[in-house]
């Protein structure tokens, strides 16, 4: 802001993801304060386990709800999905070990043609991708409604290792949800299909003119979320030791993913975000809520906290976005 | 001049239309037209604004469908459905509005949809290489293929498309307007490659405004007129006189109307002193009743952003404003309207009408957000005010999307004239609007100047600008860098516009 007119220069743009993890240092110092204050130790092994196990259901929802937000839908419908599978998985294993493999199966594959289901209605059909996985959603909804009063099956103590145990202080089920996203962030730069991902979200119109299938790429995102969300909803029977009808929507995680990933730095409308951003994002939720319990914070405050911190995200990350038009001359200050 | 020549002799044409025609909604935009293109040439197609030229670029690119006629490329009968086909065709297109992805790089856009792949993986580096060889063959060494599209300028943008058609191993790549918002020596850039393209054979269709360009660059010339094929052949047989001469074809004094009797240049209205802000700097510019002052310039030399500043839509942060003598702060678009002015703006789809609400909506959308009050009385008045600008329409009720383009322009001049202004933005007033409204815009703004209001027209139409200016102020860069005489010519406007003061178009004109 030095003289009036000089052209600014070509700003090296600061990139999203490093400003989320600059942003979780932070988080992660304050809490660390406010913790010792309370006087318990954020870095104890203990702590650190619950942040990563924290961390992986809502990561494994939040890493699928990325793909579907980079082509410029939504997925509303993901608790419900989440609480079906675990319900299928548990109902199939009924606790006996031989049937893991089937009660898995049967879980995801119910996922994915759920992902199929949301994928069609909005590339077909042509229907929001709002409305689409929110009518989806609530189709699941009835029937778990209807079909179940309260937990249901049982998984056997095989399967509750997984939820269970670890390596060293890390939690096998975030290993699992890293690698996934691992496995994602691959897809979405080593393919053509993760690129064109990119690319509807992008434009449409472009897309199409660029000869692309632009259906392809969001029905392909639609499916990779919904067996995400099985995943979890596969994570969380194994935790609870049953399935339970009311287990995705009681975690909130359709908004909250949809939050994550916005906290990542993925924009709503799609065509820009990154995995690692909503990693990011996730791990900001997961010590903002360890930090909350440690200092004994209000409960019914929690979700004022996390408002602000997902209102005050967007709004830095909007500011950076609004000035489209490239600025020719610098702005001083009014002087009238 | 008047018969068509279309029987140059010379080598197999790479691209050949006969008779080209196609209608849009029952109207016929194109007649029947001719042209070819050689290999290694650089043919001109030049118009005034709806003459057919983007119609019928964009059916060599497979965006229309012809309705009848031939085209062939290469000596075959092609029949383009979908721009990819003639993409990989290699015929390619680059359009005025770009088809990039903003938030992708420059590799991943030129390969969108092909990219290279190793062992079933997209090879991004292989990617990013071949996109600088690219680059390179164009001699452009300062675009890095891994940068945001985003973050490069129009000119660069521009070479990405290129360096797009070129990935595709086009021999025939069409251009519209290329230079349209390009600065001086990005134009020089721009025909280095062009000379390179040629060089390798390709072939280059030219969309231009620029007289100057066409002789410069163009081996060949098509001038289209109302959809008509006026003249095609070798650019020497040609002076730009005779060019203008088959291009407007008609004086163009005796389509716009002359000041009104009684019509006086009174007191300063508006006036704005070193006006800036991060799109116009150093502005000054005073308004007078009955005035019509013309703002010239080409694509992205600040005129919409001169016009948004003073409007209060993207405001000033330097220098100060009066009107009707007393000191005037704009910051909002609401203390605007509260002034008196009124913005009529380029994008009337977008920014200008609330498509999917009636007619009578639309006319009071300002007088309902600003003085709501009036909004009784106002309501009386908009069939009067609809009327006596010759609006057809099926009802107040109807809405504004069923409307052709000149009756929206004049359901938003109505709503701004509900507001009883006394200065005048038009941006763009006429564009996209048939003869007929054209007209009443004229006329409209003549009245107004009879009744006092200042009136500011941004337009990129030069016989418009030259037509209904009492004074043309140019604006290159952000600025304001020349005032000219009612009347001035094209060419001193162009050369103002273009930076080249008192400059290289004299050759030309």
């Amino acid at each position: 802001m030095s003289t009036a007119t000089t052209r600014p220069k070509r700003r090296m743009r600061l990139d999203s993801t490093v400003i989320v993890y600059i942003a979780l240092i932070v988080v992660i110092i304050i809490g660390a304060i406010l913790v010792n204050t309370a006087g318990r130790n954020f870095f104890s092994l203990g702590n650190i386990r619950d942040i990563l196990t924290g961390m992986s259901v809502l990561g494994l929802v939040a890493v699928g709800q990325t793909l579907v937000i980079l082509t410029g839908s939504l997925d509303l419908s993901v608790p419900y999905v989440i609480s079906l599978s675990s319900l299928l998985a548990a109902e199939t294993m009924r606790g006996n070990p031989n049937n893991i493999a089937q009660g898995v199966l049967l879980a995801l594959a119910f996922a994915a043609i759920a992902g199929l289901a949301n994928g069609l209605v909005v590339t077909k059909l042509k229907v929001n991708g709002f409305i689409a996985t929110l009518g989806v959603g609530l189709i699941i909804k009835g029937y778990l409604d209807t079909n179940y009063q309260g937990s249901a099956g049982s998984v056997p103590a095989a399967f509750q290792f997984i939820g269970a145990t670890g390596l060293g202080p890390v939690p096998i089920s975030t290993i699992i949800m890293l690698a996934l996203a691992t496995l994602v962030f691959l897809f979405l730069r080593k393919t053509r299909m993760g690129h064109h991902i990119y690319a509807v979200g992008g434009s449409l119109e472009v897309s199409r003119l660029s000869g692309l299938r632009t259906a392809r790429p969001i029905i392909v995102a639609h499916v990779i979320c919904s067996v995400m969300a099985g995943l979890a909803g596969l994570l969380l029977a194994s935790r609870l030791g049953v399935g339970s009808p009311t287990v995705g929507s009681q975690g909130g995680y359709d908004l909250l993913s949809i939050a994550a990933v916005v906290l990542g730095g993925t924009i709503l409308a799609g065509g820009r975000g990154s995995i690692w951003g909503t990693i990011g994002g996730v791990a900001i939720f997961a010590v903002l809520d360890s930090v909350m319990s440690a200092i004994q914070f209000n409960p019914f405050l929690k979700d004022v906290v996390r408002g602000v911190v997902i209102v005050a995200a967007v709004a830095i990350y909007t500011g950076r976005g609004v000035e489209r038009r490239r600025a020719r001359f610098a702005t001083k200050e009014v002087q009238r | 001049m008047s018969t068509p020549d279309v029987s140059t002799p010379g080598a197999t044409p790479i691209l050949e239309a006969r008779d080209v025609s196609k209608s849009f909604f029952g109207i016929e935009v194109l007649h029947g037209v001719s042209l070819h293109l050689q290999p290694g040439s650089v043919h001109g197609l030049v118009g005034e604004n709806g003459a057919g030229k983007s119609t019928l670029m964009k059916i060599f690119a497979g965006v229309h469908q012809r309705d009848a006629g031939t085209v062939l490329f290469d000596g075959e009968e092609v029949d383009f459905g979908h721009p990819i086909k003639a993409m990989q065709a290699g015929l390619a297109t680059v359009f005025q509005e770009f088809t990039l992805l903003p938030e992708r790089t420059v590799a991943e856009n030129v390969f969108l949809g092909r990219e290279p792949r190793k062992a079933g993986f997209v090879d991004n580096r292989g990617m990013s290489a071949k996109t600088g060889a690219l680059l390179a063959e164009l001699g452009i060494d300062f675009i890095d293929p891994n940068a945001r599209v985003a973050s490069l300028s129009v000119a660069e943008q521009q070479i990405v498309e290129i360096t797009k058609a070129l990935s595709f191993d086009a021999r025939v790549i069409s251009m519209d307007e290329p230079t349209a918002a390009l600065a001086d020596h990005e134009v020089e850039l721009l025909h280095g490659i062009i000379e390179r393209l040629k060089a390798r054979g390709v072939a280059i269709l030219y969309v231009s405004h620029r007289l100057k360009e066409v002789f410069d660059l163009c081996d060949t010339v098509t001038v289209l007129k109302d959809g008509a094929l006026v003249w095609s052949g070798p650019t020497t047989e040609l002076t730009p006189d005779s060019m203008v001469r088959m291009m407007v074809g008609r004086s163009i004094t005796s389509f716009f109307p002359g000041a009104l009797e009684g019509t006086t240049v009174g007191e300063t209205r508006l006036t704005v002193t070193d006006g800036g802000n991060g799109y116009v700097d150093g502005i000054d510019l005073d308004l007078r009743a009955g005035e019509i002052v013309g703002v010239a310039g080409l694509q992205g030399a600040g005129r919409t952003e001169l016009a948004e500043a003073i409007f209060g839509a993207v405001p000033f942060t330097r220098g100060t404003m009066t009107i009707d003598g007393e000191p005037l702060v704009v910051r909002s678009t609401r203390k605007a309207v509260r002034s008196g002015l009124a913005l009529i703006t380029e994008d009337r789809k977008a920014q200008g009408l609330a498509l999917h609400q009636s007619v009578l909506d639309n006319t009071l959308l300002v007088i309902r957000g600003v003085f709501a009050s009036r909004t009784r009385t106002v309501r009386r008045e908009v069939p009067g005010i609809l009327s006596s600008l010759e609006i057809s329409f099926r009802g107040l009720d109807q809405e504004v999307q069923f409307l052709s383009g000149g009756n929206q322009q004049k359901v938003v001049l109505t709503k701004w004239l509900a507001t009883k202004p006394r200065v005048v933005i038009l941006d763009e007033p006429t564009r996209g609007i048939d003869v007929g409204a054209k007209v009443a815009v004229y006329q409209l703004m003549r009245e107004l100047a009879k009744d006092g209001v200042a009136i500011l027209m941004v337009s990129s139409e030069l016989p418009e600008v030259i037509g209904m200016s009492d004074r043309i102020l140019v604006m290159h860069d952000g600025r304001i860098t020349a005032e000219l005489e009612p009347g001035s010519s094209e060419e001193t406007i162009l050369s103002a516009a273009t930076g080249t003061i008192g400059g290289a178009l004299e050759e030309v004109a």
